[in-house]
């Protein structure tokens, strides 16, 4: 039950986070369909960071003073610059759909097509290899968190001190930066609904033109909106490669930006939704990669193992739901009513 | 004079200079990313630099490098080759794009469609026993087979959104991954994965593999062919299509007939789109949805035919690719899509979705591919490269719809101002 917790929470943070970036796009009324390049970028950038800092060898120097919090520094840092470059690659997408009143959706396209390209192009010069990973070591050994850290004993004496089940779940094999997402998903989500910037942003998405009669300058907030967006997919790029794929990049996220999508429509565009929504889908990723050895109850038999239903089904269930879900909401949809939809100033 | 400048234009004029316009940038971008890379790599240096943009604009006509290791260009028949057989299933996926297009449609479905043309097509192609069906036939089949397949598969949010009224886009990159799961599923446990070839066990056999069906001990095994074990029950692939003197023309290359039944299926849009009462009804739910139902026009209808068509050619561009006997496909594909079908996209954008263009962009795209492939063999960039440049030529090709506007826009003041002196 504790490792369903902490790899449902391992899958579902990035998906949240990266969500919440769409809402924030899509209620400014832009469709941002390069989440998934945007987080392709944003995973290259930090991992990239994480492996400079690695090659000048301050890794190493905090590891031997036994300082742990600088070694989650780096992991901070590596998050800060992805957020940051994240923002400025869906600035391509921001310029050309607000400035040039480009089609959105090929315009996202673009930049889901131009990330893994630009990403693979400078990994195959930096790496000569197709995956850039770490310098040395690996994620878990750098940046996770261990019930040992707590003082708790692992490994054969484990049994003598019994690990209490908060500890095991939340505190055991797990990433800070799992939980400072959480904290800006939160943060973030108060921004959009409980602040005047929120509503102003929101309101550009519903109804630009009166927005705009009130003195909401539409353009300022549609490009507040965006970028936004760009700093949350990015550092959800950064944090989905740091937690899942050990630190690596390789110009490919697994779809998880589409996914993200899928919540942020099964979750109606709202935070509170948006959480549950990669709860549930974040369980289904983490069945369909553990379902063989998966014990939920802890009585040594592998259920879901048994029941023979093929991992394929999990992976593709967050699809198909999200299908289903469309459509039986289409018709109440409350997706943002001018998203999509150019703003131009002179029309009625 | 005049009659010239008019021609120039042209609305179709416009169209192809935007096109050049976006082919030129896309083209110096690359360049600048060569540049910049050459100039903060100590390993690479400005020779290579050089070499790297020759490569990138001209890769096409490479000869490799001469005694002296300076880069040699000439007529490469096994590139020219090379390119018309990749060229092949960019092309229908660029159909698959621009018929949807016409009709309103983003048709981002592209590679989901294309995948399962992929698993019909290699399902019928490998495991038809040819000791019963004549090879002709089975290729027949198997290309249908991917056509419908295509079909099915595109339909699918064709009628999502007819009835439902969700969001074409959505419905198609859902369905993307669902297809991605699918094509994992129908090959994990088949019999079609190279279990022959040892090293190759993540591919399905080739189509022109040969295979046997063999009885061991009361079980039914699968070989290569040759095999002295048990006794021979079915004989199944060695389907490729026809060359048509293709390799001929250009030695050493993959050409094959399928890029000319590609330009065929091309001309065939063509004259549906725009030579029939069907292809006109299409158009004009394009243009305006509820204007063409006032008119009694089946807007419904014609948006689950438009994706089941534009589906069809997508799961044909597979089935041209697969049966030309040659290519592998990677079964597990549940974490990525295929790469033609997304760079049908900007094969039909950069044709203005016009389907007798489609195939020179798709010719264009290929070219870049063979570019890139040069790039690698012969200097430490890669080809990679050649992606980026696809997707500035998409990014711009998103606001040239704008451009085209502005450009015709300032002419029109012009004029107007003239007028009023």
């Amino acid at each position: 039950m504790d490792f369903l917790i902490r790899s449902t929470l391992i899958y579902a943070v990035p998906l949240m986070i990266v969500a919440l970036a769409g809402v924030f796009s899509e209620r400014s009324g832009i469709i941002n369909l390069a989440l998934e390049g945007i987080m392709i970028f944003g995973a290259f950038v930090g991992v990239l960071f994480v492996r400079l800092v690695q090659q000048w060898g301050w890794f190493d120097a905090a590891k031997a003073a036994g300082n742990f919090w600088s070694l989650q520094g780096f992991a901070f840092l590596g998050m800060l610059i992805s957020a940051m470059l994240g923002s400025l690659f869906s600035l391509l997408l921001a310029f050309a759909a607000i400035n040039l009143r480009a089609d959105q959706t090929i315009g996202g396209t673009a930049l889901n097509l131009m990330a893994p390209a630009l990403v693979l192009f400078l990994v195959q010069l930096i790496t000569n290899q197709s995956t850039m990973n770490m310098y040395t070591g690996d994620a878990a050994g750098w940046f996770m968190l261990k019930k040992s850290m707590l003082g708790y004993p692992s490994g054969p004496k484990a049994k003598s001190v019994p690990t209490p089940f908060v500890v095991s779940a939340f505190l055991d094999k797990v990433y800070l930066a799992t939980y400072l997402c959480i904290v800006i998903f939160v943060v973030m989500s108060i921004i959009l609904y409980k602040t005047r910037f929120g509503l102003r942003l929101r309101s550009c998405g519903e109804n630009p033109q009166a927005a705009d009669s009130l003195g909401i300058n539409v353009y300022r907030m549609r490009y507040a909106g965006v970028l936004i967006s760009g700093t949350l997919a990015g550092l959800g790029g950064f944090v989905y490669a740091l937690t899942t794929v050990n630190c690596s990049a390789n110009g490919d996220v697994a779809g998880f930006g589409f996914l993200a999508l899928a919540v942020m429509i099964f979750g109606n565009w709202k935070p509170l939704n948006i959480a549950g929504a990669a709860l549930l889908f974040g369980l289904f990723k983490c069945v369909a990669a553990s379902y063989a050895s998966l014990d939920i109850n802890g009585d040594g038999i592998c259920l879901l193992k048994e029941i023979g239903v093929s991992t394929n089904f999990y992976r593709l269930l967050p699809y198909m739901v999200t299908l289903v879900v469309l459509a039986f909401t289409s018709k109440s949809s409350r997706a943002p009513k001018a998203e999509g939809i150019t703003y131009d100033k002179g029309q009625r | 004079m005049n009659e010239k400048q008019s021609l120039w234009k042209k609305p179709g004029a416009r169209t192809v200079q935007a096109s050049v316009i976006s082919i030129l940038i896309g083209m110096l971008a690359g360049g600048v990313i060569v540049l910049l890379a050459g100039v903060f790599s100590p390993e690479l240096g400005m020779k290579s630099v050089w070499e790297g943009i020759r490569l990138v604009v001209a890769g096409l006509f490479s000869t490799g490098r001469s005694a002296s290791g300076a880069l040699s260009f000439g007529f490469n028949g096994t590139n020219m080759g090379n390119m018309l057989f990749r060229a092949t299933p960019l092309i229908m996926t660029g159909l698959s794009v621009a018929f949807a297009y016409k009709t309103g449609l983003f048709n981002i479905g592209a590679p989901g469609q294309y995948l399962a043309g992929t698993v019909a097509t290699l399902y019928i192609a490998l495991g038809l026993p040819t000791d019963v069906v004549p090879l002709w036939l089975i290729w027949v089949l198997a290309f249908l087979g991917g056509a419908v397949a295509g079909m099915i598969w595109g339909a699918i949010p064709g009628v999502l959104k007819s009835l439902l009224n969700i969001n074409e886009v959505l419905a198609c990159i859902m369905t993307n991954w669902i297809m991605a799961n699918l094509t994992t599923w129908a090959f994990e446990s088949s019999n079609l994965r190279n279990m022959v070839e040892n090293t190759k066990s993540g591919y399905i056999y080739k189509t022109a593999f040969l295979l046997e069906d063999r009885l061991v001990d009361g079980v039914v095994k699968t070989f290569g062919a040759g095999a002295a074990e048990g006794t021979l029950v079915h004989t199944r692939g060695g389907i490729a299509t026809l060359k048509m003197g293709l390799d001929k023309l250009f030695p050493g290359s993959q050409a094959n007939g399928g890029i000319l039944i590609a330009a065929l299926i091309a001309v065939l849009v063509y004259i549906l789109m725009n030579k029939t009462t069907f292809g006109f009804q299409l158009r004009a739910c394009g243009a305006n949805r509820f204007a063409a139902r006032y008119a009694g026009i089946k807007d419904k209808r014609n948006i689950v035919l438009t994706m089941a068509i534009a589906g069809a050619l997508s799961g044909m561009g597979a089935a041209l690719y697969y049966l030309s006997g040659n290519p592998e496909l990677y079964w597990s594909t549940y974490q990525s899509l295929p790469g033609v079908g997304f760079n049908g996209i900007p094969v039909a954008l950069l044709a203005s979705c016009n389907p007798i263009g489609v195939i020179f962009t798709g010719m264009f795209m290929s070219m870049l591919n063979i570019n890139g492939l040069q790039l690698t063999n012969l200097t430490a960039y890669n080809e990679y490269i050649t992606d980026v440049i696809i997707s500035v030529i998409v990014y711009l090709s998103a606001f040239s719809l704008v451009i085209k506007m502005w450009l015709n826009r300032s002419k029109a003041k012009k004029a107007a101002e003239k007028e009023g002196k």
